[in-house]
């Protein structure tokens, strides 16, 4: 047990990410603070319509949407992968409500039996695909991705220009998509969130901002998929939004409060992570918990009744 | 259910006897069927443990849950079997090596630590359960990562074994961990028994349970409890990732299937077991295949099963059921508009016409085709030549619609003061479906009454006995006629 921890060498841990490894450190940083800001802001909207859990299952379920997609269309290009997620991440919706409303097996059960059935097919066709030849995700990436292999990702180019690696891309590209369509849509979100009952009566269709939100959580989720793997991915979609809520309770403020969250998670993550000698997503993800205890202590929550 | 007890323990016993470990990896010959055959035969001891193992397990998360089922904790279940792994971890780096009791004590410390800041964080922040879940499931198994990261990254540790608690390996398992789960498993059918009313009482209804004296706090802790037990036993063979299925789905199942918590408990039981020998199956024949995600789609397929075609809550069921209804109804109404056009000839002719019932019904000749094919189906009329006639039973039928539209016209009118020309349509719908058991009561309520708000007689026992075949054959109609 002693020696577990290995000793906190200043230069290894502190300085050299940010000069002799700093094409490695930039990338990965970059890629977990875009993740942890893109998975926060649709975080924010999950929070407050209590959907949390459903950001659980859909970041399970895109595992069957990928292999699938991979097992028909034999590649694994951007436009697969984000067909794949819209029409995975609306389908475990389907299933969910199918199952709610056309039984009497509660909704909290519903999701659960949807997801981890959808996702158990999919290591079970994961295992498949291994057996007959080798694919991008193996099982441990599927739990906690491989965010350091991110620097590795064939660069893309745009008129010769090199842009960085391709998650890298994708993702900055899903969350800038995801900025603008919050701020043209930002009223329309914020009354079916707060209130569905008023956004239905100022003769908006809940529905379909119900489902445009499930679609904008699958693209997220299956752009971070391959960095940080399914259940991380939950992290990073539901700790953000609670730490922002711990501190503020004005929507604006608590979209802008999950960017510094994700950029603190992301750089002191790493750092512990190169400490450590463990998985930078994971540490990543720890960081990030721990932030939301700090702010969580801060409303020092001993004082409150406990119940 | 003593005996019950007895016969898991016997199973145990026998299938853990011989406790020479041989391993699955050792022995890796065999083409499918011979590997099948293999599994089927009981020989090799590894398939003896992993069989008990997978049956144990269905057991034990099959009862623990029914609970978490019908106390909606579904979720709570997914968020504990996360946040077990960083107890894994360290129980591993406790004794490092794959000590299941070590492993045992760590995860169920860190799944209580879990179920601890659930609560806290619901008690002292805003945030709603699903995040309180939401963020004890992603966290601790995010400091779990970090763990077995490190574990694995250390050089020359005994790292191996540690990545299958993520999709679990029945093949994997040795006599410790049967044992450790037969256990665990005793434990919580004991306590299911030994508490059933207390657990029952406080899953259904807390309030009453509270007036009873019980302490409904120990209740829900010590299910936490044998949850956590259950969720660390079964980690070896369906993986921390899975766990929460093997708990919820064979319990969905059984909830579609029953409606008492007693049978609720025994079927959801069998269906782990099912789901949990049909993944040890194919974990064994298939040597690579995790066994988690194989029971999982056992568990999910009986559910589905469950789903459609439950006997009283299924969809199929349901719909086929719906189906027959609407049949049935649009039977009656063809026998009513038969029986109507009789009356309106005087019952002076035995048969209608199908281009008078065609009127009645305010539909095509082809429909009436139709509808009296599947009345002569049904055995309630013949027909011959373009015209229908009953037969005793349809005769019957067609007098009790008609009564019962009558009856209820005619207390509408009388007994709740509805203008006579309101009635019709709400008598149109209940006529179907009034039992014999109300008609007495408003037949007597209303004095035994021969005629409706409308001035038609409504026909009473005496007149369906047999079918008219002309005015002074039918015995009751003859005399109110004159």
């Amino acid at each position: 047990m002693s020696g577990f921890v290995p000793a906190f060498e200043w230069q290894r841990v502190m300085v050299q990410p940010w000069t002799t490894d700093f094409a490695l450190t930039g990338w990965i940083v970059l890629m977990g603070f875009l993740a942890g800001a893109a998975c926060g802001v649709v975080g924010t909207y999950l929070l407050l319509r209590r959907m949390a859990l459903v950001g659980d299952a859909i970041s399970h379920s895109i595992l069957f949407g990928l292999v699938a997609a991979f097992l028909v269309f034999r590649e694994a290009g951007t436009l697969v992968m984000f067909g794949a997620a819209v029409v995975t991440g609306l389908l475990t919706v389907g299933i969910i409500e199918f199952i709610h409303r056309q039984s009497r097996v509660k909704p909290d059960a519903a999701i659960c039996i949807a997801f981890t059935t959808l996702f158990a097919a999919g290591v079970v066709m994961l295992s498949a695909a291994e057996v007959s030849g080798p694919v991008h995700l193996d099982a441990d990436c599927v739990l906690y991705g491989e965010i350091a292999f991110v620097p590795l990702d064939p660069p893309v180019e745009v008129f010769g220009f090199s842009l960085g690696p391709a998650a890298v891309v994708r993702i900055g590209a899903v969350l800038a998509g995801l900025l603008v369509l919050v701020t043209i849509f930002y009223k329309e979100l914020l009354v079916t969130s707060f209130d569905p009952g008023l956004a239905r009566s100022l003769g908006m269709r809940v529905a379909w901002w119900h489902y445009g939100l499930m679609a904008a959580l699958s693209l997220v989720v299956v752009s971070v998929f391959e960095a940080v793997g399914a259940i991380l991915a939950v992290a990073m979609l539901v700790v953000p939004p609670m730490f922002a809520a711990q501190l503020s309770d004005r929507l604006p403020v608590r979209l802008g409060l999950v960017f510094v969250h994700a950029a603190l998670s992301s750089v002191i993550g790493y750092h512990l992570a190169v400490w450590l000698d463990c998985s930078p997503a994971g540490a990543m993800v720890v960081t990030g918990a721990l932030l939301f205890v700090v702010a969580w202590m801060w409303s020092r929550p001993w004082r409150a009744p406990l119940v | 259910m003593k005996r019950v007890i007895w016969l898991v323990a016997l199973l145990v016993v026998f299938m853990v006897m011989p406790c020479e470990a041989a391993r699955i990896g050792a022995e890796s010959g065999g083409d499918l069927t011979s590997r099948a055959a293999r599994f089927f035969s009981l020989q090799d001891p590894s398939v003896r443990y992993a069989l008990a193992g997978s049956v144990l397990l269905g057991i034990s998360c099959g009862l623990m849950g029914a609970f978490l089922v019908v106390r909606k904790l579904a979720l709570m279940g997914d968020a504990l079997s996360h946040a077990v792994l960083p107890g894994v971890a360290v129980g591993f780096l406790w004794s490092m090596t794959k000590n299941p009791v070590a492993i045992f004590v760590g995860a169920v410390v860190a799944g209580l630590l879990g179920a601890a800041v659930v609560q806290w964080i619901q008690g002292t922040t805003r945030h709603r359960e699903d995040a309180a879940l939401g963020f004890v499931l992603s966290s601790f198994f995010g400091l779990g990562i970090v763990l077995v990261t490190m574990i694995q990254n250390q050089a020359g540790s005994a790292k191996g074994g540690l990545d299958k608690f993520m999709f679990g390996q029945a093949a994997a398992m040795g006599p410790a961990d049967v044992w450790l789960l037969a256990g665990v498993t005793l434990l919580v059918l004991g306590a299911v028994i030994f508490w059933n009313k207390e657990y029952v009482v406080t899953s259904f209804d807390e309030g009453f349970a509270r007036s009873m004296g019980l302490r409904v706090k120990f209740y829900h802790y010590s299910l936490m409890l044998l949850l956590a037990f259950a969720i660390v036993a079964a980690l070896q063979a369906v993986g921390v990732v899975l766990v929460s299925a093997m708990l919820v789905i064979p319990a969905a199942a059984a909830y579609l299937l029953t409606d008492r918590m007693g049978s609720m408990l025994v079927l959801s039981a069998v269906f782990g077991m099912m789901a949990g020998a049909t993944g040890a199956f194919f974990s064994f024949v298939g040597r690579s295949l995790p066994t988690g995600p194989f029971m999982v789609l056992a568990a999910a397929g009986l559910f589905v099963l469950a789903l459609f075609f439950a006997p009283r809550h299924g969809i199929a069921t349901r719909w086929w059921r719906g189906r027959s209804r609407v049949a049935r109804i649009g039977r009656e109404n063809t026998l009513k508009a038969i029986y109507q056009v009789l009356e309106d000839g005087g019952f002076q002719s035995e048969a209608a016409d199908f281009g008078a019932v065609a009127d009645r019904r305010r539909t095509t000749l082809h429909e009436v085709r139709h509808e009296v094919r599947a009345l002569v189906r049904a055995g309630l009329a013949t027909e011959s030549g373009g015209e229908v006639s009953f037969t005793p039973e349809g005769w019957q039928r067609a007098c009790e619609i008609v009564r019962n539209h009558r009856l209820w016209e005619l207390y509408l009118t009388n007994a709740v003061q509805v203008a006579p020309d309101h009635v019709h349509d709400d008598a149109e719908v209940i006529e179907h479906v009034l039992g014999e058991e109300t008609v007495r009561r408003l037949e007597r309520r209303l004095n035994y009454a021969r005629r409706d708000p409308h001035g038609k007689l409504i026909p009473g026992a005496a007149d369906m006995g047999e079918a008219p075949r002309g005015a002074e054959r039918v015995a009751g109609f003859g005399k109110e006629a004159r």
